[in-house]
C-alpha cells in the first residue's frame, strides 16, 4: 500500500509574546491509502496544530512531509493553495460553508478555484458529491435552510468534489448531537468502504471507535497508535437509537407541516 | 476569459446580498460622476455661449492698430509709419482683393449731452462699411452714407445704453445730441450686442461718418485703427498678409524694417476668450474630480469593513485552495464593478440634471460624450485604485486565522 501521507520529525513552535509553545515535539507516522484514522488528545494535545501542518494550512518549523509521495515542506504560498486544492478535502467542526450560498455552489467552489481545471463539468461533478452523501435533493437549499448534520454532509461533499488524496476533518462531530454524529460517521464509513483515506481529529473515544485505527496525542508527541479490532457500524447503531422524528411526530397528521423542506 | 466572467458573476452576486450597503457605497462615486459631468457641461455650455456670441459679432473681423512706444527701435526712419492714417486705410481698400470691408475708426471718449441726460461714452468714427464687418445690426432709423462721410456731416446712431441712459428708451431718431460742443443729429439706433467677451458694454457706443470723429471730434490727422472684415475665416491669415504688405508699401518700408503697426483678428480674440472658458471648465472639472476620489475612498473605506466582515469567508476560500491572487481578484472585481455602476448611475442622473438645468432652469449645459467617458473610466480607475489595498488585505490573510476569526 502506497503512504498517502508520512511525517518525519515534526516539529512546531509558537511565539507567545516571548515564550516559545513548543506545540509539536517530532511527530512520525505515515497513512497509507485506504485508511479511515482518528487523532484524540487531550485539548493542548497538539492534535489541531498536526492537522492544520498535514492539511497545509501552515508550515512546520522542522522536520519533513510528504503527502502522496511528494515533499511539500518547501513550497510557496501558492503551492499550498494548490496542493490543498487538488490533493486534500476538509472538513470543520463549525462547517465553514458560505452563507446565503446554495448547498451546489459551496461544494461546486473548489473547483472554482482549480487553476488545472483536470475536472471537466464541475457543475455534474459537484452533483455528483452531493448524491454520494444522500443529499441529491438538497442542491438549491441555503445553509440556513439545512439541519447541522445536513450542513456537515455539504461540508463532506465539498471536500470530496476534487477527488482529494485524504479527508482532513477536524472534529466533525463537536457541534452535533448524539445521533447526527452516528450519522455523520456512517457517512465517512461509506466513503471509507469505496476506498476514500479519512483523517479525522476527535477527543470523543466513541466516535474514534468508528474509524480503523487510533493514534493518541500528548504534549505534541504521539503516545500510542492502534488499530481497531472491533469496528462500530454507525449504520447499524443508528437504527438502534430512537429518532425523535419517529417517537413523537411520524404519526401526526400535521407532521409534513413542521419539518423544514 | 470563463474566469472573469465568473469573477464578475461572484462580484455582482456578492454585491446583490447586500444591496442597501452597496448602493450606499457607490454614492460617492455616483455624486463624483454626476458632479463631473454637471460641472464640465456647465464649463463647456458657457464657452459654447461665448463662442456664439464672439462669432455673432463678426468672427472674420481683423484690426490693425498703428503700434506705440517704440522709441527704443533705432531702425525708425523719421515720418509717419508708425502711425495710421485715412490715406493707408484708403490704399487698403483701393488694394485688397481679400476683404469684405474696410473701415478705418476713430476712437475718442466725449461727454454727450441729449434727451434727458448726459453720459460719458466711446464715440467711433467709422465708414458705412463697419456694421458689416462687425456684424452690428441697425435696431431703427438708418445708416450714414458715404456723402455723409465725405461732407463730414453731424449725424450718430446710438447704441442701445445712450438710448437707455438719454431717452430712457424712446425713440431718439431725429433728437438733437451735443457730443462733447458738437450738436449732433440722431439718424438710427444699433439693436442690442450685449457684453464683450471680456466684459465690456458694445452697447455703450456712438458711431459718427469717420472724417466728422476725426476732424470735428478728435481733431487729429491720425486714426486709432483699421477694421477690416476678411471674406472667410479660412482667408482670415491670408487677408492679415494682404493688409500688411499694403500698408508696408504705403509706409515704404524696406526689407527688415519695423512694421510699425500690429494686426489682430477676431479669431485670435476668439481663441483666448475660448482659452480663458477652458481654463475655467477644467477648474470646474478638477473640483468635481475631488469629489469623485472622495467617493473613491468611500469605496475603500467600506471595502475595508467588508473585508473584516467577511474575513471568515475568505479563510474558507483559502482552505479550499484559493490563490492569494484569486481573492484579490475577487475584491477588486468587486471594488470596480460598484464604481463602474456608480458611474452608470452617476451618468444617469448627470442626463437627468443637465437635462433640468437647460430645460427648466435655462442654462446652457454641453455634455460631450468624451467627458462621460472620461468620468466613467476615471471611476473604474478609482474602483482599481482604492479597491487594491482592501484586496490584497484580503489576499494576505492566513487561511488558519482567517478560520477562526469570528
Amino acid at each position: 500500500m502506497s503512504s498517502v501521507i508520512e511525517t518525519r520529525g515534526i516539529t512546531k513552535d509558537y511565539v507567545v509574546g516571548e515564550m516559545i509553545v513548543r506545540a509539536l515535539r517530532g511527530v512520525d507516522f505515515e497513512v497509507t491509502a485506504g485508511e479511515f484514522v482518528a487523532i484524540m488528545g487531550a485539548s493542548g494535545s497538539g492534535k489541531s496544530t498536526l492537522m492544520n501542518v498535514l492539511g497545509c494550512l501552515d508550515k512546520p518549523t522542522s522536520g519533513d512531509y510528504f503527502l502522496d509521495g511528494t515533499d511539500v515542506s518547501g513550497l510557496t504560498r501558492d503551492q499550498y493553495a494548490d496542493i490543498r486544492n487538488q490533493r486534500l478535502g476538509f472538513v470543520f467542526q463549525t462547517y465553514n460553508l458560505l452563507a446565503r450560498t446554495s448547498a451546489l455552489d459551496n461544494v461546486e467552489l473548489p473547483l472554482f478555484y482549480d487553476h488545472s481545471s483536470r475536472i471537466e463539468n464541475p457543475r455534474a461533478s459537484a452533483i455528483e458529491a452531493l448524491e454520494r452523501v444522500g443529499l441529491a435533493d438538497r442542491l438549491d437549499h441555503e445553509p440556513n435552510e439545512l439541519s447541522g448534520g445536513q450542513q456537515q454532509r455539504v461540508a463532506i461533499a465539498r471536500a470530496l468534489v476534487n477527488r482529494p488524496a485524504i479527508i482532513l476533518a477536524d472534529e466533525p462531530t463537536g457541534n452535533l448531537d448524539s445521533r447526527t454524529s452516528v450519522d455523520v460517521m456512517s457517512v465517512f464509513q461509506d466513503l471509507n468502504d469505496q476506498g476514500i483515506t479519512i483523517l479525522l481529529v476527535t477527543h470523543e473515544p466513541d466516535i474514534a471507535e468508528y474509524t480503523r485505527r487510533i493514534i493518541v496525542m500528548r504534549d505534541g508527541r504521539i503516545v500510542g497508535d492502534r488499530p481497531v479490532h472491533d469496528r462500530r457500524n454507525a449504520k447499524k447503531n443508528l437504527e438502534a437509537m430512537p429518532d425523535a422524528d419517529d417517537l413523537y411526530l411520524k404519526d401526526d397528521p400535521t407532521y409534513e407541516g413542521l419539518v423544514r423542506p | 476569459m470563463r474566469r472573469l466572467r465568473r469573477l464578475l458573476r461572484a462580484a455582482t452576486r456578492s454585491i446583490l446580498k447586500n444591496r442597501m450597503r452597496s448602493l450606499l457605497t457607490s454614492l460617492g462615486v455616483i455624486i463624483g460622476v454626476a458632479a463631473v459631468i454637471v460641472m464640465v457641461g456647465i464649463g463647456a455650455g458657457a464657452q459654447a455661449d461665448v463662442e456664439a456670441q464672439i462669432s455673432s459679432l463678426g468672427v472674420n473681423s481683423i484690426i490693425i492698430f498703428p503700434e506705440r512706444g517704440h522709441s527704443a527701435n533705432v531702425s525708425l526712419a523719421a515720418g509717419t509709419q508708425n502711425k495710421l492714417t485715412l490715406d493707408d486705410a484708403r490704399r487698403v481698400e483701393e488694394e485688397a482683393t481679400l476683404l469684405s470691408g474696410v473701415s478705418p475708426v476713430v476712437r475718442t471718449n466725449a461727454q454727450i449731452v441729449g434727451g434727458s441726460g448726459n453720459w460719458n461714452t466711446h464715440v467711433y468714427g467709422v465708414s458705412p462699411a463697419y456694421l458689416d464687418i462687425r456684424a452690428w445690426k441697425i435696431a431703427s432709423g438708418e445708416l450714414f452714407t458715404e456723402r455723409d462721410v465725405r461732407v463730414k456731416a453731424k449725424v450718430a446712431l446710438l447704441g442701445k445704453t445712450i438710448v437707455d441712459e438719454l431717452f430712457d428708451g424712446e425713440d431718439p431718431i431725429g433728437e438733437q445730441i451735443r457730443v462733447g460742443k458738437t450738436p449732433f443729429k440722431v439718424i438710427g439706433t444699433l439693436s442690442e450686442k450685449g457684453q464683450s467677451p471680456w466684459g465690456s458694454d458694445y452697447d455703450d457706443v456712438v458711431l459718427v461718418p469717420v472724417t466728422t470723429g476725426l476732424y470735428r471730434l478728435a481733431g487729429g490727422r491720425y486714426i486709432s485703427m483699421i477694421n477690416v472684415g476678411a471674406r472667410s475665416l479660412d482667408e482670415s491669415d491670408a487677408a492679415i498678409e494682404e493688409v500688411t504688405e499694403i500698408l508696408r508699401n504705403s509706409h515704404r518700408l524696406q526689407p527688415g524694417e519695423e512694421d510699425g503697426f500690429r494686426i489682430y483678428s477676431q479669431a485670435d480674440l476668439m481663441e483666448t476668450a475660448t482659452e480663458t472658458q477652458r481654463v475655467m471648465t477644467l477648474l470646474l472639472g478638477a473640483v468635481a474630480a475631488v469629489s469623485l476620489i472622495v467617493g473613491g475612498i468611500g469605496i475603500m473605506n467600506i471595502m475595508l469593513v467588508s473585508v473584516t466582515e467577511r474575513t471568515r469567508e475568505i479563510g474558507i476560500r483559502l482552505a479550499v485552495g484559493a490563490r492569494s491572487s484569486d481573492v484579490l481578484a475577487q475584491f477588486l472585481t468587486e471594488s470596480v464593478v460598484l464604481s463602474l455602476i456608480g458611474g452608470a448611475i452617476g451618468t444617469a442622473l448627470a442626463y437627468t440634471v443637465t437635462h433640468i438645468l437647460n430645460n427648466v432652469v435655462g442654462m446652457t449645459t454641453v455634455v460631450r460624450p468624451s467627458v462621460v467617458f472620461l468620468a466613467f473610466g476615471f471611476a473604474g480607475a478609482i474602483g482599481v485604485f482604492f479597491g487594491y489595498y482592501p484586496a490584497r488585505k484580503a489576499a494576505l490573510l492566513n487561511p488558519i486565522d482567517a478560520l477562526r476569526h469570528e
